[in-house]
């Protein structure tokens, strides 16, 4: 991850460490508050900034396309916020949140499931195969049953990649991304033969009847699939921070040698993370085509996961802390399509700006981390000037100067 | 594969016209792959994985287009191509290899904003119409094009094809014979000694990097100019990452990912030819084969794949 870059030379230097005061006997709870609430401000301004950075550089480029900026971002928040198009955000967030907590616990594992497009695909074509088969069940059964459908074919569609990494540490990422290739035309298979409706001439999928589809909170449009991803998001922050299982990931993720000396199987580890981050990928593609489309067509393929990848890191692996994020891409991607309507353009450009965000956030990581090791070329006082710009300032703080 | 067999058996699939529209078009698919392959090849050596490399294949597929379309040239829509991919791999070289930053996300990021600034640009300039480019030249080898089957199919294309063989020829030679090819092989398998040895693993790194994306830009631009003749937006189809995959089991070498390329150019073109053969089989299911091919022969080959232990990390002087 971006995290386990190397620490630059300089960083042996000790008189360069300023940041990291040693306590003092008084142990003063104040201060150590304030360095807390420093470092949250800190990580706080470091994820936003990228996103910011994106949006300012996608508007340039949109002036360069000869659009109007301005008018773009203001449809994105009709679209996506204004007059109940807001509820269309927050079902759409529903399947980027399930995808997201999926690659967040793989990544944390310093594994790349990059495979997600094929398993939603898998996933999707054969819930809307099956639904219309059976009908004759309770609603509730049948939901529950098509959500373990979709996260059993969607995890089996990892085991190849899985079992490949754990018994000869072939690159997942590789491995991964051919599966995706393949699911997507078995998805296709799926759609254009067992699964098409005869009646229709357009290779599609029976269509999901309103009354088998999850049902909508009461009130709203939303469907029940989005409380399911945020329980989804609460359940993994709490597996991945709380217990042995989160701990073992990180161990493997840090150091897979570590990882087996001190005693935890990373060989079924391994196979554990790409099953979860599968099923999980599975349950997307059940909440968003039992809750939006109820049908799927063929080359259908919304590509959710190449969106998310920037807001798994944003977020730290945090599986609370990308809630906000993902609501955030929600609005964007959502508003996006009457944006780019507007504009005549074409929806891609939220490509660009998902590209954009990758690329500032790595250049942001590395500023940060250069600070974070003190390695800066300005003079002590405009350094804390910039530290904290709104202090009157009389005296320049001693361990400063010493650390020049 | 076993259907295959099964409809060989049955149908003319071994007429002179299907074999040479096979081969051919075997080459057509397989010369962007065969570039764009051998372009990774030299940096995975050097210890840079090129995950942008679908991105800079698309940029360079894309501005290789838009130049041959409007200066009515080949030659310079290649140039163009070139430099399209040069330009993806130049963020590359900033960001990975002078800063240290992780080389899968800027990667992975290139790749994104690669497909999505040629699908928009495209879809400004033409909106939903695409352009075709006229039939590209070719250059027969007299007496050579004769020869039934590999004939017409080996010996009469467009004279980049050949320039493609050589330079594969000439990689072996560098990479074998030759300082540079000892110092690109040194930055992937153990920089410290090349910084040591008094080279610089920055310099090394980074026109290894350049050369990658130069090209897999020109084989985008072969893509888009005399594969397709029009560009269309995610024209690559995951090419870029065949070409990763086809340099992992080639371990590198250049004769190797020649041979690769070509049997994966095969298995993207087949459908042509099983249309020609009169077999009647499902565009999913032949999209399919290459990928499919390639998870086989990780499957059988998995322990022989290599990749250099420096690769995707970051040089640091003086890190440990």
């Amino acid at each position: 991850m971006t995290d386990s870059v190397s620490v630059p030379a300089h960083a042996a230097e000790p008189t360069d460490v300023v940041e990291v005061p040693t306590p003092d006997f008084e142990g003063r709870p104040g201060h150590v508050r304030s360095r807390r609430v420093a470092a949250t401000r800190d990580l706080l301004i470091r994820s936003l900034i990228p996103v910011i950075l994106a949006l300012v550089a996608g508007g340039l480029l949109l002036l360069i396309l000869g659009r109007d900026p301005i008018s773009f971002y203001s449809d994105i928040w009709k679209g996506g916020v204004q007059q109940g198009s807001w509820e269309d955000s927050a079902m759409r967030g529903a399947p980027l949140l399930l995808i997201a907590v999926g690659l967040t616990v793989i990544f944390r594992a310093n594994i790349w499931n990059l495979g997600y497009d094929g398993q939603f695909l898998v996933g999707a074509a054969l819930i809307t195969g099956l639904a219309p088969r059976i009908v004759s069940t309770p609603n509730a059964v049948s939901l529950t049953l098509l959500f373990l459908v979709a996260m059993a074919a969607a995890a089996a569609w990892t085991l190849v990649p899985a079992l490949l990494k754990a018994r000869f540490q072939t690159n997942e990422i590789i491995t991964t991304l051919m599966m995706s290739f393949i699911g997507v035309g078995v998805a296709n298979i799926l759609v254009k033969g067992p699964f098409q409706d005869p009646t229709v001439n357009i290779p599609q999928t029976r269509v999901i009847p309103l009354n088998r589809m999850l049902p909508s909170i009461p009130g709203t449009r939303i469907h029940v699939g989005v409380l399911v991803a945020l329980a989804a998001a609460f359940i993994a922050h709490f597996v991945l921070t709380r217990t042995s299982f989160g701990l073992r990931l990180s161990v493997l993720g840090a150091n897979p040698r570590a990882a087996a000396h001190v005693g935890v199987n990373v060989r079924r580890l391994i196979v554990t993370a790409f099953l979860v981050s599968g099923a999980l990928v599975g349950a997307a593609a059940a909440a968003d085509i039992l809750g939006v489309w109820g049908y799927m067509r063929a080359n259908w393929n919304p590509a959710y996961g190449d969106t998310v990848i920037p807001f798994v890191f944003l977020a730290r692996l945090n599986a609370l802390a990308v809630i906000p994020f993902i609501a955030f891409f929600a609005v964007l991607s959502t508003g996006g399509d009457l944006a780019a309507a507007n504009a005549n353009l074409s929806t891609d450009f939220l490509l660009v700006l998902v590209g954009l965000i990758l690329l500032f956030m790595t250049v942001i990581e590395f500023l940060g981390r250069r600070r974070d090791l003190g390695a800066t070329y300005l003079t002590p006082g405009l350094r804390s000037a910039l530290r904290n710009p709104f202090r009157r300032r009389t005296e320049i703080p001693e361990e400063e100067v010493t650390a020049q | 594969m076993m259907p295959l067999l099964h409809f060989a058996a049955a149908s003319n699939i071994f007429s002179r016209a299907v074999l040479t529209s096979l081969v051919g078009g075997g080459i057509v698919a397989g010369v962007p792959l065969m570039f764009t392959a051998l372009g990774e090849s030299i940096s995975e050596r050097a210890g840079v994985l090129n995950l942008g490399l679908e991105g800079m294949m698309l940029l360079g597929a894309y501005i290789g287009f838009i130049v041959a379309f409007h200066m009515h040239s080949q030659t310079l829509g290649f140039v163009a191509g070139i430099g399209g991919g040069a330009i993806g791999a130049l963020i590359m070289v900033i960001l990975c290899v002078w800063l240290g930053l992780d080389q899968i996300v800027v990667g992975i990021a290139i790749t994104l904003a690669g497909e999505g600034i040629t699908s928009v640009l495209q879809g400004a300039e033409f909106g939903s119409s695409y352009p075709r480019l006229g039939a590209p030249a070719t250059a027969a080898i007299p007496g050579l094009d004769k020869i039934p089957v590999l004939g017409p199919s080996l010996f009469n294309q467009p004279v980049l094809v050949y320039i493609g063989f050589a330079f594969a020829g000439f990689l072996v030679w560098l990479f074998k014979r030759t300082n540079i090819g000892l110092n690109l092989r040194a930055a992937g398998e153990k920089p410290e000694a090349l910084d040591a040895a008094g080279v610089s693993v920055i310099a090394t790194r980074s026109w290894a990097a350049l050369a990658t994306g130069g090209l897999a830009g020109l084989g985008g631009a072969y893509l888009s100019i005399v594969g397709a003749g029009v560009f269309t937006p995610f024209i690559t189809q995951g090419q870029g990452y065949m070409a990763i995959v086809i340099t992992m089991l080639a371990r590198g070498k250049p004769g190797w990912v020649l041979v690769g390329s070509f049997l994966f150019g095969i298995s993207l073109s087949i459908a042509t030819a099983l249309q020609l053969a009169g077999v009647n089989i499902s565009i999913d299911v032949i999209n399919m084969l290459p990928f499919i091919a390639i998870i086989l022969a990780l499957v059988i080959f998995a322990r022989r794949s290599y990749l250099p232990p420096a690769l995707a990390i970051p040089y640091i002087r003086g890190a440990r």
